[in-house]
């Protein structure tokens, strides 16, 4: 166990932890972030997606050890109001179904949003590809990601 | 609109007490007995004599407790929209609260398809009662007849005189007015909310922005977490257990072990996880250990030699075939498949002596409660289960096997617990889509009429894997349904349309390969043997053949049907909990390969409540039908499933989804089943499609592992 100082949110955390624990886990057990969701626990679904400088990455299988000083944003952190032009989207594409994985959703195409902000259809379906919803909400993930586009 | 989540019945109380007094109206949502809702302040509002509840605040608020487990159906936004649509509230001051298990409520539970069919009338009933009192206040108020005031947007109108009061103001007065013993409800060309494509998800923001909705984002103060390791191969049972390593790990408390389980207890998930790798268990065979292989054999072997149940049978089988033309023969198999929802399973319990607390997401939380309840013996009344967001249910959280595997754990250690499955866990440990293979026969005359229809379904712990009532039962004078079941250590449960998710695949391309034979165009084929049921039904039927038609004709015209050069079509129909849907699949070729371009559905599921959460919910069907037809297995060696986590596990992904067209029939019936009825048909629509462009026939799921999908030409 060790005492990890972690930046997220653009706040000093701190985790008591074992130094493989991933990302994951110490948001959601020792952090109170749940927002970002266990799904498969090996990197295949993308519900536990989150920012690490500005990257989307997998925090289930991310080891808080390799963090350091590493900008982390979760989906608590990706607005102040909950009003990026990702999740205005999803309100208006009325995307969710059971919602789980859209936090996950919602980091990955922020992430894409960020390094192409007018990515055409079959960009955001190359992106998106990674992002398992069980519901089959992918029409409108689609949409949606489309949409936020046009507001960034 | 907000929803709000985490209350209890108290809390709803006390926040009325705090929005000031206002009415509480208790009605009963289900029971079709309690058509009179009974009127009590706030401060009885706890009285048990009531079963749910609309209240409106002096200050205006609008307050509707939805019962049923909500894991995206959305009956959280459509519920409170039959309401508020009588209630003629403004959707903008409503506030809906997802209630916990409650006596009060009936029919507490998500599956079947069946909330929003169960409930219309009474929500429609609990709208328009308190709407009549509004108005009756408002009326007594300013001495005019009742019949000259209106309700629209929260207020009470008088147009002669141009007065005017919201419900707000209203609802203390209106609180004192008898209960009218019926109530006039609104024609439906008046409908504001319902039917519309206006309203959205109540819950979206808090979906949006990573609030703590779903059972695995439960935390409580000193609570443990908890994994269970249970025996990998179905056949095996727990012989003993080494846990001292495990239990030496940092963060681990405890290793406790119960019936085949032994249980790694600890102050974090990770730690939890990683100390469960440790365990020494040794397993011994209790049954037999069984694998793909054997059960392709015994399918093969059962389908000729098993004893088989009659489920129906219509003249004379035998004679119709020994007369026929021609004989077509069809046989289809599918491989159990996992629920796999995005949210593994898991759930909170803290039995304590004076009773016990359960949180977490169920589709069955009154089916959790008596089930603890016997298990450990604790009175139900001594037992609260709070019904979190579900993340995903298809069926598995119908079963409350994790809710009574965290209870019993708790009981032992005697500490709150929260226990939780890895996707692993979730995918080997059964309650799966059972293995089916089905053997259709049809008999053709010289005119390539029907003369004749068998079916024989061969099940893997199926129950009954026939739907005997179903088309085509009752447009054939000789038919003969029957089933042989093999009963396997490999345990099944419901899966989304249980059963019709693959007998619907396997019916409709098997009426494909008939209307084939008998040289007939399929859509033609099908309304032809329609026409024929409604001339001279025979038998029992269960299905209505006027709307089956509707849904065939405006699908083959949304389609194209017949009209187009440039995709191969194939179409499909299917009836289940009780609605029609019709589909039509376009498929191209691609570098040899058919790949599915687009989907058109054409629904009839009565009144829709929410266009655009129907619409979303057909479109999942079709995805959900699609995506498991094309792609999803489940194989078993020794007992073991192959597959464990999405990695090999195959699920359909974005880039595989057709584009879907989704229309609905608008005939005005009262609701019927929505959440499940788009599945079923997809299988068989683009089967049939694959054909016409392919010449060959699908016949066994996965699709891709046929060889249609191998041949590169």
């Amino acid at each position: 166990m060790a005492i990890y100082k972690l930046q997220v949110n653009g706040k000093t955390l701190q985790a008591d932890v074992e130094a493989d624990t991933p990302l994951l886990w110490v948001l959601r057990d020792h952090l109170g972030l749940v927002g970002t969701k266990y799904g498969c626990g090996i990197a295949q679904c993308g519900a536990c997606t989150v920012h690490v400088n500005g990257s989307a990455t997998r925090s289930c299988v991310y080891p808080v050890s390799a963090i350091g000083n590493s900008q982390v944003i979760t989906i608590e952190g990706l607005s102040e109001k909950g009003d990026h032009p990702l999740q205005k989207a999803w309100d208006e594409i009325d995307v969710a179904q059971c919602g789980y994985c859209q936090a996950g959703q919602i980091m990955t195409a922020a992430a894409l949003l960020k390094q192409n902000p007018k990515p055409s259809m079959d960009e955001i379906e190359v992106t998106m590809n990674g992002n398992i919803c069980r519901c089959g909400a992918y029409h409108r993930i689609r949409e949606a990601v489309k949409l936020a586009s046009t507001k960034i | 609109m907000k929803s709000t989540t985490t209350n209890s019945r108290r809390d709803f109380l006390k926040m009325s007490a705090i929005t000031g007094g206002g009415l509480v109206l208790g009605f009963n949502w289900f029971s079709a007995e309690a058509s009179a809702p009974v009127v009590f302040s706030s401060v009885v509002a706890g009285d048990i004599n009531f079963n749910s509840y609309l209240s409106i605040a002096t200050d205006g608020a609008i307050t509707i407790m939805s019962p049923n487990p909500e894991l995206g159906q959305n009956i959280i936004t459509s519920f409170p929209m039959v309401v508020a649509e009588e209630l003629e509230a403004d959707w903008k001051m409503v506030k809906i609260l997802q209630a916990n298990l409650d006596n009060k409520f009936d029919r507490q539970l998500t599956g079947g398809s069946g909330a929003v069919p169960h409930s219309w009338k009474l929500l429609r009933n609990a709208g328009a009662t308190a709407k009549f009192m509004l108005i009756e206040a408002a009326a007594q108020k300013w001495a005019v007849p009742a019949s000259e005031c209106t309700a629209a947007n929260s207020f009470v109108n008088h147009s002669r005189s141009g007065k005017k009061l919201g419900f707000g103001e209203l609802a203390e007065a209106a609180s004192k007015i008898p209960v009218p013993a019926t109530v006039k409800l609104k024609d439906r060309k008046d409908f504001k909310l319902i039917g519309k494509s206006s309203i959205r998800n109540v819950e979206n923001l808090k979906i949006v922005t990573g609030k703590p909705l779903f059972g695995l984002d439960f935390y409580r103060d000193g609570m443990v977490f908890a994994m269970i390791q249970r025996p990998e191969q179905f056949g095996m049972k727990l012989k003993s257990f080494d846990g001292s390593i495990a239990k030496s790990m940092p963060g681990i408390i405890d290793v406790v072990s119960f019936k085949n389980n032994v249980a790694v207890v600890g102050k974090s998930t990770w730690q939890v996880l990683k100390a469960r790798k440790m365990l020494k268990i040794e397993y011994e065979k209790e049954f037999a250990l069984e694998s793909t292989e054997d059960h392709d054999k015994l399918f093969l072997n059962l389908m000729d030699n098993g004893q088989a149940t009659v489920r129906r049978k219509d003249g004379d089988v035998d004679a119709a075939f020994k007369n026929a033309a021609k004989v077509i023969k069809g046989e289809y198999q599918c491989p159990f498949i996992s629920h796999s929802p995005m949210e593994p399973m898991n759930f909170f319990a803290h039995v304590r002596p004076d009773g016990v607390e359960l949180v977490g997401p169920t589709q069955t939380p009154g089916r959790a409660r008596a089930e603890i309840s016997k298990l450990l013996t604790i009175p139900e009344d001594k037992i609260t289960v709070q019904i979190t967001r579900l993340g995903g249910g298809f069926g598995r959280r119908l079963y409350n096997d994790f809710a009574l595997e965290a209870a019993e754990l708790s009981s032992i250690i005697k500490a709150p617990v929260k226990l939780i499955w890895t996707k692993e866990d979730d995918m080997t440990a059964g309650t799966y889509r059972p293995a089916v293979r089905y053997r259709f026969e049809a008999a053709l005359d010289a005119s390539g009429n029907l003369t004749g229809y068998k079916l024989r379904g061969v099940g893997i712990n199926s129950g009954n894997p026939t739907r005997e009532n179903n088309f085509p039962s009752g447009a054939v004078e000789n038919l003969l349904i029957d089933s042989v079941e093999h009963k396997s250590p490999i345990t099944t449960g419901a899966w989304r349309a249980p059963i019709t998710n693959f007998l619907a695949f396997a019916e409709q391309a098997f009426v494909d390969e008939v209307a084939q034979a008998a040289g007939k165009d399929p859509v033609q084929f099908r309304l032809d043997l329609l026409a024929k049921a409604k001339k001279s039904p025979v038998g029992d039927i269960r299905y209505d053949i006027s709307r089956m038609e509707g849904v065939i004709k405006m699908v083959a015209e949304k389609s194209g049907w017949g009209k187009k050069k440039d995709v191969s079509q194939g179409f499909s129909v299917y009836f289940s909990h009780a609605s029609y849907v019709a589909q039509v699949a376009d498929v191209v070729m691609r570098a040899g390969l058919p790949v599915v371009k687009k989907i058109y559905a054409v629904s009839d599921c009565g009144q829709v409540v929410s266009l655009n959460g129907a619409s979303h919910q057909v479109m999942g069907g079709i995805v959900d039908g699609l995506g498991h037809a094309m792609y999803s297995k489940l194989s078993f060696r020794d007992g073991a499933a192959d597959q464990n986590n999405y990695n090999t596990y195959r699920l359909i992904r974005m880039k595989e989804i057709p584009e879907i067209e989704t229309h609905f029939v608008d005939n005005g019936i009262d609701p019927t089943g929505l959440g499940e009825p788009a599945l079923p048909p997809t299988g068989g629509a683009v089967a049939n499609a694959i054909f016409k462009a392919t010449g060959k026939r699908v016949r066994n799921q996965p699709f891709i592992e046929e060889d249609v999908f191998k041949t590169i030409s």
